[in-house]
């Protein structure tokens, strides 16, 4: 259905001057349970592990969500008891915990581990047996956080999990305030997590870097490798820090350190500055990858190349660089100096510039072109239009002195809720929908996908716009209540039914993969009429994934094959 | 087809009410008289602040029409229809001059926006202390807060009482913020913007109310169990009325010989430890100073009403109110909580 509604019907391609056609006779013999998960244990395919990864981040996206549920049951209300303080205060750290660092960023490496490769006309990543290696450790992370509400007990003989915020502030992460492990287990998680993800970030960059196959000259690289080239530096550059904070956590807490224990003289304020070097940039790891899936949606569904290639690949690049130089402000309330505080203030709007042009290049991009709106294109319009929002909230946050007043309000709940799921989730849906039908052969149901467009986007609408209203009436965040005459209540319900409501379409999409992955319509090679190369192999790709290494001349090499009287080369500068 | 044309406008129109529904509930209840909103400020830097917010939401409110009626126009006048032919649109790979002027405008509005907070950051941050300005001490504790006005020898918590200003003859506070234990925030949104309260790392704040009454907030860094429930409430009282304030907080706690039996039970019980009574053997700093504990309107960091049974049923479990308080249960017959109760009743 898809592709019959497209302007040109898809051109076959096979063989020919890129050698995707596949040689091997398919593999027929019946693989026992066993077999099937052996080779997925053991599997060194960076398919097969961008698939992992995927599952791994949607388990947890389930998971995580089910503590925003539960969260917003308990603010629904003034002077709730559906959640205990001590349980909400877990929740809410194992939530954002668990959506950055389980499902942020394995998604986005998901999205790495899958595509790149393909991409580049590549066969593997650059270290198949490091990504693997990878994936299991980041995996291990994960479980060991979890672990926590069993093996958390320290002290109190009871489950337990980290309960002191992801932002864990020192010194409520000292041993004084924070007894048991839940806290150490926070620690070492980030830690092994943060292993893998390092090893997956020198691996991309390897492999977009090494891997290309002949005629792929970096101005030819597809913009969404790009992206992750560019999100793999950051990645490197920012867990370090990140990793050594933890590591002195922990030698504060057991061997007597004293880097953030202010009541032996140590400095809070020290934690901060450590946390959000890695924090801030962060927000531009979990970022650029949603650019990273926009660069190749948006040009496809308007039938046009992207706008302004070489800006688009600058502005990234700009910026991850200035994104290293902006993370106090997240800081302006503890007390820096004045010239301390106008400088972030300068620094972060500075980085509303080359993010502008992205929306401009996007804008430019769909000027004058036949919009389809599939599915895929209907999240990445809503991406665009969201992150048009949280960029404008950003800039008001980054006005010192109001920041002064709407830092740690709930107004910043909704603006970073706004980048995360407003813009981020919004464009890792639109992007299975976009390439669920190459790994799997089949197309995600349109019907079904629409219905979880709609309802995700009303309730997100519903939640998150509201949201920002209770921190401009002064409600703090982190709070497990608030008091009935504070007019916060009406509020607060509006949100928490638009958080079900976005519940609702999650497991419509939940049940769509599945329903899909069964008896979906079969996808093709090229079911988008796309450009880029992962759609000149067939559809799930074969394990070498192209026969014959691809030869290209051009950003667009299937649009070359598929318009020869007019091809992209020509134009490129 | 157009029955799928039919379908998606009514999703639209269906969100756009259900949008316009919540925003009318929203105006429609309108903020209430206890509501800490920042757009209702009665304080000097809270008043620019306010000022300052209106002049970004005019900017970016701008940009967000300019840049969503674009993208509005896109969707509708771009959108593939059934009547196309099978041509793709003409390709288009990019514009330096167009390019270069959607650079240029951004810098410029940062340009003006970052040249107004810059000057609004210095004119609050380095605003010179007039010498008419009271000093206070605010120590923020698990989960309650201590104010000392070391100029005049008062201790009071959780209420904070400063008096009036005005414009021909400012009388702002200086507070000087200090914590106990763990980061806290302070934030009085219709007073000031929040400063955190940081251990081994003195900060400060000033306000200059310009209106009488009661303002409330709470604390706004994540600081434990009780987070949620470590309100602020500040009194902006009249001249008179902060000098009356003063003489009484300044003396001694009353000592009234009917209820001895209640003072034993305080000072052979560990409340002595933790909580100072003036005058009498008590001295503890852990939890908040007694002495006037029945001059103010809360109990417990503002959540409870200060009257005598809340007074005895949060002495004999605090649990009850705030699970995680620092403050145990003191495993106190019904006679000892009475006395207890009674005594604490007379410190006025």
């Amino acid at each position: 259905m898809a592709d019959s509604t497209f302007p040109n019907p898809a051109v076959p391609i096979a063989g020919g001057a890129h050698g995707a056609l596949d040689v091997t006779p398919p593999d027929v013999r019946k693989h026992s349970v066993l077999e099937i998960l052996h080779s997925w244990i053991t599997t060194v395919d960076h398919k097969k592990l961008g698939i992992l990864y995927m599952l791994y981040g949607i388990f947890f996206l389930l998971v995580a969500g089910a503590e925003a549920i539960a969260i917003r049951i308990q603010l629904a209300v003034p002077n709730n008891h559906f959640l205990s303080p001590q349980v909400y205060n877990r929740f809410f750290t194992m939530h954002g915990t668990t959506m950055v660092f389980l499902v942020g960023m394995t998604m986005i490496f998901g999205f790495a581990n899958y595509l790149v490769p393909l991409m580049i006309g590549a066969r593997d990543m650059a270290f198949p047996r490091l990504n693997a290696f990878s994936f299991w450790v980041t995996a291990f992370g994960g479980l060991l956080l979890y672990y926590s509400f069993l093996g958390g007990s320290g002290l109190y003989g009871v489950g337990n999990a980290p309960d002191v915020g992801w932002f864990a502030y020192a010194p409520l992460t000292a041993r004084a305030f924070s007894p048991g492990h839940a806290t150490d287990y926070w620690a070492i998680a980030l830690i092994v997590s943060g292993f893998g993800t390092v090893g997956t970030a020198i691996n991309v960059v390897a492999t977009a870097l090494c891997m290309r196959c002949k005629g792929m000259t970096l101005m030819r690289m597809p913009l969404f490798v790009w992206l992750f080239v560019v999100v793999s530096g950051l990645t490197l550059v920012t867990i370090t820090p990140l990793t050594a904070a933890q590591i002195m956590l922990l030698v504060d807490r057991y061997l007597g350190g004293h880097f953030f224990d202010t009541q032996a003289g140590g400095s809070a304020v020290a934690w901060m500055h450590f946390f959000w070097i890695f924090g801030h940039p962060e927000v531009y790891v979990l970022v650029l990858p949603a650019f990273a899936i926009a660069n190749e949606v948006i040009p496809v569904f308007s039938r046009k190349a992207i706008f302004g290639y070489a800006a688009m690949v600058a502005a990234s690049v700009g910026i991850a660089f200035v994104s290293l130089g902006v993370w106090a402000h997240h800081m302006f309330t503890v007390g820096m100096t004045s010239a301390s505080n106008a400088f972030f203030t300068l620094s972060t709007m500075l980085v509303g510039i080359p993010t502008g042009i992205k929306i401009f290049n996007w804008l430019a991009t769909m000027w004058g072109g036949r919009i389809r709106f599939a599915t895929p294109m209907l999240f990445l319009t809503a991406f665009v239009f969201q992150f048009l929002l949280s960029g404008l909230t950003g800039i008001m946050l980054a006005v010192a002195p109001w920041n002064w007043q709407l830092h740690n309000s709930y107004f910043v709940i909704a603006h970073f809720h706004y980048v995360l799921v407003g813009a981020i989730v919004t464009a890792i849906f639109g992007g299975i929908y976009y390439w669920f039908p190459k790994a799997t052969g089949r197309m995600l149901n349109e019907r079904l996908g629409k219905w979880h467009f709609w309802l995700f986007t009303i309730g997100f609408h519903i939640t998150f716009d509201v949201m920002h209203i209770p921190g401009l009436l002064g409600m703090p965040r982190s709070i497990y209540t608030y008091e009935a005459d504070r007019g916060w209540g009406t509020l607060n319900m509006i949100v928490s039914i638009g958080g079900v409501i976005q519940g609702i379409a999650v497991l419509i999409f939940a049940y769509n993969m599945i329903v899909s992955l069964r008896s979906g319509e079969k996808a093709g090679n090229d079911p988008w009429d796309a450009w880029t190369l992962e759609w000149a192999t067939s559809s799930p790709p074969p394990d070498y994934n192209f026969a014959t290494d691809p030869v290209v001349s051009s950003r667009r090499p299937l649009w070359d094959l598929k318009h020869p009287e007019d091809p992209d080369w020509k134009y490129e500068a | 087809m157009p029955w799928q044309w039919l379908w998606k406008t009514r999703n639209a129109i269906f969100a756009a009410a259900l949008l316009a529904f919540c925003c009318g509930i929203v105006f429609a209840q309108g903020p209430q008289a206890a509501t800490p909103s920042i757009f209702t400020p009665a304080s000097t830097p809270a008043t620019e602040i306010n000022n300052l917010s209106y002049f970004v939401l005019e900017i970016t409110g701008g940009i967000f029409l300019v840049v969503g009626g674009l993208l509005v126009y896109v969707i509708i006048r771009y959108r593939a229809r059934d009547t196309d032919d099978n041509r793709e649109p003409a390709q288009i790979y990019g514009s330096n001059q167009v390019e270069l002027a959607w650079t240029v405008i951004p810098v410029l509005i940062v340009v003006v926006l970052f040249l107004t907070t810059a000057r609004m950051i210095f004119a609050i941050q380095d605003a010179p202390k007039p010498k008419a300005a009271l000093d206070v001490t605010t120590v923020a504790h698990q989960f309650w807060w201590e104010y000392r006005y070391p100029a005049l020898g008062v201790v009071a918590a959780n209420e904070l009482h400063v008096p009036l200003s005005n414009t021909q003859d400012p009388k702002p506070t200086y507070m000087k913020l200090l914590s106990a234990d763990v980061d806290h925030s302070y934030w009085v949104p219709q007073l000031s913007g929040k400063v955190d309260l940081i251990p081994n790392h003195p900060n400060e704040l000033w306000i200059d109310p310009m209106r009488a009454g009661l303002y409330v907030g709470q604390c706004a860094q994540f600081c434990g169990a009780q987070h949620a429930k470590m309100l602020l409430r500040v009194y902006v009282d009249t001249p008179d009325q902060f000098a009356a304030w003063v003489k009484n907080q300044q003396q001694d706690g009353v000592q009234d010989p009917s209820v001895a039996a209640g003072r034993r039970v305080f000072e052979t019980q560990a409340c002595m430890n933790c909580h100072a009574v003036r005058g009498t053997a008590a001295t503890g700093r852990f939890g908040p100073d007694l002495t006037h504990l029945m001059s103010r309107d809360t109990l417990a960091s503002g959540i409870l009403h200060n009257n005598k049974e809340n007074l005895r049923q949060w002495i004999k479990n605090p649990d009850s109110f705030k699970p995680g308080s620092l403050m145990p249960a003191m495993q106190l017959s019904d006679d000892q909580l009475d006395q207890l109760t009674a005594y604490l009743s007379t410190l006025k």
